[in-house]
């Protein structure tokens, strides 16, 4: 095991702040890095003080802020589910939304704000029903949080058909817009929409940071984790409402964007990390940096076209994780 | 010390109780033992004093406070469970794990302070896992990974030490090794409550046994009072003989062959 230095932290700060920088200056229109910090400060070229104010600079932020959101939740529940595969999209926290955001497409709603709020409550819907049939188990499994895993996992499936039958009967104009959202994307960044996942992450993140040495605890299995005075069922009913609220609200704001929750923990553990306060801080930051680094791939790589960011973070993550997975074992 | 009176426990959809009328102490200085055939509510036991099954009647009391009237934390920082099965998800050091055992103790910020480093140290060293501190929970064999659970649970500073199957899987001297460091923290004035299938062991070691039968006691008292060959045969279903430890004199049961059929 490598062993976490202090100074990794400086490292990791350095990373996402550089890749901040890069990802402002580079698009259809280049700055270069002087003019940035310049824009930044609101002086030199009005265009560029547009440019770098208010395209490029809310965009960014919220990529690092989804990144963040995704990375945190997904050491949360690998921590609390005891399982290395589990990720806020498996507990029906992306079907949830896909369906809230597929139905409010298909019935017509233009506003943003009123598919943000259909995916929210369609997140939020689904984490409660996953929590509900979790719960159908007897005393005996009850407890076991992992239950939780296979009911969220149903109820993805569930979510699944509905977004086909929603689709299949939808108009064909109105799919594109669904799917667009479906694949994930950063382009619709307004300072307000930052603004409002910076509070939730904020928020959230600080209950994750305040409650994870509790994770600690039940990572080592719920007797233990109640012999060392951890309620083990209420402690993980806690910790799976936080990480999904917490996904649920990136999905709200960028739409779905895949594989961030699962591999960036696994990112913060080759690091040296185990304890959960430390690794849910890193996780944030890889996410936060790996979410900019990939939306700089999706709007420059084929530019002028965009490509889906959630296909993009999983075509960085993968090789990525693989390379980590040899490292390893 | 760790009292059970009366106690009856039952799962949902079972035809009869899983313990079903048990009484016995476990005081401070001594080694307590619960054994008896598989299913006879051995773990059950443990699940109650940790409160993860309903108590239909009776009470476990710990240090003269029942169980369930306490809050998990306040539990916790009085008894200490070892539990039959625990695997760490992510291999963590061993010194972060036996770290853990301090959480009880925590302040609201948890964050652990010299004190609980100290204690830490403390376990390490009486557990005589000292050399392992640096090495990772996956990098250890089945006996080092015991003595290091041992460690956690002792971190935990309570007076009361309950361990369910603590030498599963291991070989003789591991085994051994395990008893007698059992034994040793008995003298230092814990009280252990083992749940164990090792009679030999058991009657070498402990002070008292209690014998479950379906839930119920078959019989408790002393080793001599316990390992009689005609009750065991009858719990287990199997004939068997006791002898005596030839080293200190305490009984051993052999179970015997079936007679080859002619």
């Amino acid at each position: 095991m490598r062993t976490f230095h202090s100074y990794y932290w400086i490292v990791l700060a350095a990373v996402i702040v550089a890749v901040a920088m890069i990802a402002v200056a580079n698009g259809p229109v280049s700055v270069p890095l002087a003019g940035v910090i310049d824009a930044l400060r609101g002086v030199g070229d009005p265009t560029a003080v547009a440019i770098v104010r208010d395209l490029r600079l809310p965009r960014v932020i919220l990529g690092a802020l989804v990144g963040a959101g995704l990375g945190a939740s997904g050491a949360m529940l690998q921590g609390t589910m005891r399982n290395p595969l589990a990720e806020p999209y498996l507990l029906g926290v992306s079907g949830g939304a896909a369906v809230g955001a597929v139905i409010a497409f298909a019935l017509g709603a233009l506003s943003e704000a009123a598919i943000t709020l259909a995916a929210f409550a369609g997140s939020v819907i689904a984490v409660f029903v996953t929590l509900a049939v979790g719960r159908t188990g007897g005393r005996a499994t009850r407890g076991d949080l992992r239950t939780l895993l296979i009911a969220g996992v149903i109820v993805g499936a569930f979510a699944n058909a509905v977004i086909m039958v929603a689709l299949a009967s939808a108009e064909p104009n109105r799919i594109r817009g669904a799917l667009w959202w479906m694949m994930g994307s950063a382009t619709d960044a307004t300072w307000s929409r930052v603004a409002w996942l910076a509070g939730s992450v904020g928020v959230i993140g600080a209950a994750v940071i305040y409650w994870a040495r509790e994770i600690d605890v039940l990572a080592l299995g719920e007797d233990t984790a109640i012999s060392l005075g951890v309620d083990a069922e209420r402690a993980g009913r806690r910790a799976f409402i936080l990480a999904a609220v917490l996904a649920a609200s990136t999905v709200a704001a960028a739409g779905l964007v895949g594989f961030v929750g699962l591999v960036v923990p696994h990112l913060a553990r080759a690091m040296g990390l185990r304890a959960h306060r430390p690794l849910i801080l890193a996780a944030g930051l890889i996410g936060g940096a790996l979410v900019v680094a990939a939306d700089l791939a999706a709007r420059t790589l084929a530019s002028p076209l965009e490509l889906p960011l959630g296909a993009i973070t999983a075509l960085l993550g993968v090789p990525f994780f693989l390379v980590q997975l040899r490292k390893t074992s | 010390m760790i009292a059970v009176a009366d106690l009856v426990v039952s799962y949902p959809a079972a035809r009869s109780n899983a313990v079903d009328g048990v009484s016995f102490t476990s005081p401070a200085g001594e080694i307590t033992a619960l054994a008896g055939p598989n299913g006879s509510g051995k773990s059950t036991i443990v699940r109650a004093l940790l409160g993860r099954v309903d108590i239909i009647r009776g009470n476990a009391m710990i240090g003269g406070d029942e169980v369930r009237a306490l809050a998990p934390g306040a539990l916790a920082q009085r008894m200490a469970v070892v539990p039959q099965r625990e695997e760490t998800a992510f291999p963590m050091r061993v010194r972060d794990y036996v770290g853990l055992g301090r959480y009880p103790h925590l302040g609201l910020w948890r964050s652990p302070a010299a004190d609980d480093e100290r204690a830490v140290d403390n376990a390490l060293a009486q557990a005589g896992v000292v050399e392992l501190a640096d090495r990772t929970t996956d990098a250890l064999s089945g006996g080092e990974w015991q003595r290091v659970r041992i460690a956690r649970a002792l971190a935990q500073h309570a007076h009361a030490l309950v361990l369910d199957e603590p030498t599963t899987f291991l070989d003789v001297a591991h085994e051994m090794a395990i008893f007698e460091l059992l034994a040793s923290l008995a003298r230092s004035g814990l009280a252990i409550l083992l749940v164990s299938h090792q009679l030999n062991l058991v009657a070498r070691f402990a002070h008292s046994i209690v014998l479950l039968d379906r839930g119920k006691i078959a019989v408790s008292g002393t080793p001599n009072d316990v390992m009689k060959a005609d009750r065991l045969e009858s719990i287990y279903g199997w004939p068997v003989v006791v002898t005596r430890d030839p080293a200190v004199g305490a009984p051993a049961l052999v179970p015997l062959r079936r007679p080859l059929k002619p």
